[in-house]
């Protein structure tokens, strides 16, 4: 048995590598609305829309981001999702019979709980007469469970629906190897001793040695951190650029943190451990310290290191959703409204991580804004360089004209309305989870800096993308 | 070279990067007409030295040198990259690195042989120069030929090779930078196995029997036909043990050898030949092939598939029976599939291409169709049902292509429509592995159908030749003369394990009998009957009768599982089917002494071939001699030391080979008549089928 386990063990990849590895996997933005000069005007009043039901978010929360390993360590992801619903029944104090359906979005599923919306409904004492399904769309996961939840209110199936996201990073299913599997399936079928026998002398040693995990694409066997560090040549961004750029994060987040602008956290007991109530992956550094780490992907000369890409994280977020009726009719003050929305996919190997880019624009002109419209953006940052590839590839008549099929640009971005509270890569990025935290962020920084519109954006594993308008509820 | 001097000579300069501006190329080795245009062999090997000083010159560089590389490496450009410091290269399909001079019958006369062994090691080396495959740039770096890889870029804001191509400049002058600092050193970590290797290679004993073991195996698959290989192994050796200045004489001396053999001339004839027949004389077809649908999921249809899709043309595979399409699908399923086992696709890109097939058993979407090829049996009047069940579904500009050995294509076309729209094309079994394409062209086939066949016959990666419709077209035609004078010296009493050595000991790749069993002996019955009434006593020698008998009796060669030789499956031993004996024996004929000598054997095969590949010439079937020699070579395995049927007789002498017809003529009459354009050639020495 000992030496079983010690092949095993040799067989995994160091911890740090392999999180690392892992941090990079699911990747989305978002983009918030700031607050707009008064002599701003928009181009719409608002974004409602004649015979179409009004959805609002009445409010979201979030269990705080935590480094993978650390205090969430020993859980399972229902309990996540369970605290974040919990955290958000408290917040908004909506009776439970009210909720019509939960929906959750996950990427790396816990097989015992694979619909984890539902366990997590039924743990936080959810009636058993309400329904729950779980969905997965990589880093736009939540996203995904935020619109069905809109096309569900909006068609008039339901009025009240929960939309959230879970990720638990510190476990992961670490699978037997297929052939090891077969095995033991096999012996379950077993019916003598001899056709027993027979099947264990077919062993080998090598069918012990685990599968992980995809680290990588499965259609191109490439590692997300490796893509975008291509990505990152593809535009010619230095490794300090992106240094900096993770540097601005950490600082935006050190920043929102202290001054208490993080307002979507709810504090978590953990069980048998201290209550937890606030990210801790905020790290701010200094450029020179960051520009000691080596390249984590393409060794030696690479430029995306474990300092600018976001971390294994693990978290639960929760958001109550409702049309704009059923929310006055209930007295509640909603927070915002869910607009227009997208999804949008490409070439998941050069382009991977670029779904912003395609999203931005595809958004905007189903809304009938324009980027000047934007008070927020919040977008989701997998890595500096996909950032700020995003940037380049948005702010290139070039790049439009020859892989988006447009005549100009989509336009730089104004970088003082950007992810002004941190983003990803230093609040953490629970692939699952980080869906709803974009959009409470824009909402939360439309109400504190008096702006109207927020784009909401973000990449995912697959070369997908999302992108959502969110506009603040009238005061 | 003035540049090098230059940074040689400027101190500001402490280290360079060497980078293609050509994308998709760092240099895809020497001129090789300059090597056709030395006279002599010390010219050749002047050619050589000098290539060897520069290189020399660059290896002692005090600066550091960084190759780039992007795109083909091969044999002068791998010699350069080698010569260098330090080696960075793109890790994208198109980077191979590779010495295919070997293929060219001449070995790397700058160095090559020289530095590859103390790059590589000497197994790893000589694995390279004697195969002359191209190595992928992983697999390269694996090997320590580079030292380090660079992605290949998706788009930014430029065209991605574009921006690839600056990513490589600007990592490599990263590392030159770094080596001039000396923060970097081009030496690497070898691995376990590389590090027993190269301690093994430090004693001469274990070095001797290196030697003697790759030149054994050289002689056995040479047959001595080729002096290339034990010239490189020469070389090498002689480096190794007695020091490099010994060793860089020998290689230009042999080099200069070499590039006067009858061999590499061929063997360069061959290669130009290639390269003509890669391109499309008929210019771009109005219509490109964007829906192709086969019919009949047999071997063929289903290899014509394959090497479709594998292409991205979305193809229809029409079968008649869900068996005959449930085994042609696994055919092509199982070719890809083992291009994922030899890591060249990945199971994904597997799945991606195999959705380009679709499987049906009837004429849905042959509407959208631009080109239909049938590969049903060989038979006129299904061939005949086929067409005009095709043609009443198919768009007007459908091109109705016909895969067939040897019905005249002017036949089948007789019930078209569409007669302008009909062509012929005969691809070679396995089409996966066969790259040769033979079209036939009718007289009512019109340029642009034409044109629209080798377009889709280049996309599928093929070597194409055009003729003329005639029977047996022209591979065919040469193939018949010669099975009919394999089946005579067979009812002669030679046994088929000694004519296979005979003729492949003339340089065919496959023995004569093996060839039979694996085209198929149904298939060689069928064609020598056909081509006998078409030719008359030219075709006769052999008695057909010895095919019927074999057929009668299931000996359809491999495909049965039993011809001249028994086939088992996973066994590759073959052993001669003794139920042969008694067919041998009714057939009997008595040998003539005359003409019964090993090389008379020989010669009676290669001459038939040849004089009908002249008269094929003679007659407009072919339109050119390096067609000739391209079709004889890749579809029929005519020795590719002698370069074809053409340059054979250029390099042999029409005379001697005139001569040869004579002698057989005497003995066994009509069949070795050599036909004008020969004699032509044999009467005016200076005629030449190559200038």
């Amino acid at each position: 048995m000992t030496s079983i386990l010690t092949y095993t063990f040799k067989n995994l990849p160091s911890t740090s590598k392999w999180a690392l590895r892992f941090c990079v996997r699911p990747l989305s933005c978002s983009s918030q609305l700031r607050a707009a000069p008064a002599v701003q005007t928009k181009s719409k009043k608002t974004l409602a829309k004649p015979n179409l039901r009004n959805i609002v978010v009445v409010d979201g929360v979030r269990i705080p981001f935590l480094l993978s390993g650390t205090s969430y360590k020993d859980l399972m992801p229902h309990d996540l999702a369970r605290a974040a619903l919990l955290g958000l029944l408290h917040r908004t104090n909506v009776p439970k019979e009210v909720v019509d359906y939960i929906i959750f979005g996950t990427v790396i599923q816990e097989v015992k709980t694979s619909n984890v919306a539902r366990e997590a409904a039924l743990g936080a004492g959810f009636s058993d007469k309400t329904p729950a399904h779980t969905v997965t769309m990589a880093c736009i996961s939540s996203n995904q469970a935020m619109t069905t939840a809109v096309g569900l209110i909006a068609s008039g199936q339901y009025d009240v629906v929960l939309a959230g996201g879970v990720e638990l990073m510190s476990d992961v299913p670490i699978r037997h190897s297929r052939k090891m599997r077969k095995m033991m399936l096999d012996l379950s079928r077993a019916k003598t001793l001899g056709q027993r026998l027979s099947l264990l002398s077919k062993f080998r040693l090598n069918f012990l040695s685990p599968e992980l995990p995809a680290v990588a694409e499965f259609s191109t066997s490439e590692t997300m951190g490796h893509s975008a560090d291509r990505l990152a040549a593809a535009f010619a961004i230095s490794r300090l650029e992106q240094d900096e750029y993770a540097l601005r994060s950490h600082s935006l987040a050190k920043k929102a943190q202290d001054e208490g602008l993080l307002s979507d956290i709810v504090p978590f007991k953990v069980p048998g451990k201290e209550t937890v109530s606030k990210d801790n992956g905020i790290r701010p550094s200094s450029l020179e310290q960051m520009a000691k780490l080596k390249p984590a992907f393409i060794k030696p000369y690479g430029t995306v290191t474990a300092a600018n890409s976001s971390f294994l994280t693990d978290g639960a977020s929760a958001m109550l959703i409702m049309s704009e009726d059923k929310a006055l009719a209930m007295g509640y003050k909603p927070k915002a409204y869910l607009r227009d929305f997208v999804y949008v996919s490409q070439d998941p190997k050069d382009q991977l991580l670029l779904g912003p880019t395609y999203a931005t624009p595809k958004v905007l002109e189903k809304a009938g804004l324009t980027m000047s419209d934007i008070d927020v953006f919040e977008f989701h940052e997998a890595f500096s360089g996909q950032i700020l590839a995003n940037f380049k590839a948005m702010d290139s008549d070039w790049f439009a004209q020859n892989y988006m099929g447009r005549k100009t640009k989509v336009g730089a971005l104004p970088l003082e309305k950007f992810n002004a509270w941190g983003g990803s890569l230093s609040l953490g990025h629970p692939f699952g989870a980080t869906g709803c935290r974009l959009v409470m962020t824009a909402a939360n920084r439309l109400r504190k800096e008096g702006g109207q519109f927020g784009l909401v954006a973000a990449c995912a594993a697959g070369g997908q993308g999302h992108g959502m308008i969110v506009e603040t509820y009238p005061k | 070279m003035e540049v090098m001097n230059e940074i040689w000579a400027n101190d500001q300069i402490r280290s360079a990067v060497l980078i293609s501006s050509k994308p998709g190329c760092f240099v895809a080795g020497a001129d090789i007409n300059m090597l056709a245009a030395c006279k002599t062999s010390q010219e050749a090997t002047r050619v050589s030295q000098d290539g060897q000083r520069i290189f020399e010159k660059l290896e002692k560089s005090t600066k550091p040198i960084v190759a780039a590389i992007s795109g083909s490496c091969l044999g002068g450009g791998l010699e350069l990259a080698i010569s260098c410091q330090y080696r960075i290269a793109t890790k994208d399909r198109k980077t191979v690195l590779g010495v295919p001079e070997v293929l060219l019958g001449i070995l790397p006369g700058a160095g090559g042989t020289q530095r590859l062994p103390k790059m590589v090691g000497i197994p790893a080396a000589f694995d390279m120069m004697l195969t002359g495959r191209n190595i992928r740039a992983d697999r390269a770096k694996k090997m320590g030929l580079v030292d380090q890889l660079v992605e290949p870029l998706g788009p930014g804001v430029k065209p991605p090779e574009e921006r690839t191509i600056e990513y490589l400049e600007e990592v490599a002058v990263m590392f030159a930078k770094g080596l001039a600092d000396k923060k970097i050193t081009p030496k690497r970590d070898k691995g376990l196995v590389e590090k027993l290797t190269s301690y093994a290679m430090r004693i001469p004993f274990v070095r001797q029997q290196v030697y003697k073991t790759v030149e054994e195996k050289v002689r056995k698959q040479t047959k001595g036909l080729y002096p290339a290989p034990l010239k490189i192994i020469d070389a090498v050796k002689t480096g190794i043990e007695q020091g490099s200045d010994a060793g860089y004489l020998a290689e230009s001396q042999k080099f200069g050898e070499l590039a006067m053999t009858k061999e590499s001339k061929a063997l360069m004839g061959l290669y130009h030949g290639q390269v003509l027949c890669k391109k499309n004389k008929f210019g771009t077809p109005q219509k490109e092939v964007k829906q192709l649908a086969v019919l009949g999921a047999g071997l063929m249809g289903a290899g014509i598939a394959q090497v479709s899709v594998d292409k991205g043309l979305k193809t229809l595979l029409k079968d008649t029976t869900v068996a005959g399409l449930g085994r042609g699908q696994q055919q092509v399923f199982k070719g890809l599939n083992d291009k994922v086992k030899k890591k060249a696709v990945t199971s994904f890109e597997r799945d991606s291409i195999f959705s380009n097939l679709i499987g049906q058993l009837d004429y849905k979407d042959f509407e959208k169709a631009d080109m239909v090829i049938e590969a049903v049996f060989e038979d006129l009047s299904i061939k005949h049902k086929v067409l005009k069940e095709v043609e009443a579904v198919t768009p007007d500009h459908c091109v109705f292509a016909s895969n067939t050995s040897a019905l005249p294509i002017k036949e089948i076309a007789a019930v078209s429509k569409r007669p302008e729209k009909v062509i012929g094309m005969h691809y070679f079994s396995p089409v996966d592995k066969m790259q040769l394409l033979e079209i036939i062209t009718t007289e009512t086939t019109t340029r642009d159908t034409t044109a629209s066949a080798v377009a889709l016959g280049l996309k599928q990666g093929k070597v194409i030749i055009v003729v003329k419709d005639g029977p047996g077209f022209y591979t065919t035609r040469c193939l018949a003369p010669m099975m009919s004078e394999v089946i005579r010296i067979l009812q002669e009493g030679v046994g088929p394990k000694k004519l296979d050595s005979l003729t492949t000991g003339f340089g065919f790749p496959v023995g004569a009998a093996t060839l039979a069993d694996e085209v198929g002996v149904d298939v060689a019955q069928h064609v020598a009957e056909d081509l006998g009434k078409a030719f008359g006593e030219r075709f006769g020698g052999g008695n057909v009768e010895l095919l019927k008998q074999m057929v009668a009796k299931g000996f359809l060669g491999r495909k049965s599982g039993k011809g001249f030789y028994i086939y088992q499956e996973g066994s590759k031993d073959k052993n001669l089917n003794s139920d042969m004996d008694s067919i041998f024996a009714s057939l009997k004929l008595p040998a003539k002494p005359e003409a019964s000598s090993d090389e008379d054997i020989q010669y009676r095969v290669v001459t038939r071939f040849v004089n009908e590949a002249v008269l094929c010439l003679q007659e407009g079937i072919l339109a050119t001699p390096e067609e000739g020699d391209i079709g004889a070579v890749f579809g029929l395995g005519f020795p590719p030391c002698l370069g074809g049927p053409f340059r054979f007789v250029d390099l042999y002498s029409a005379q001697k080979i005139v001569d040869r017809l004579r002698k057989y003529e005497a003995v066994y009459g009509k069949q070795f008549t050599p036909c004008q354009l020969l004699l032509d050639h044999a009467n005016s020495p200076g005629k030449k089928f190559y200038q």
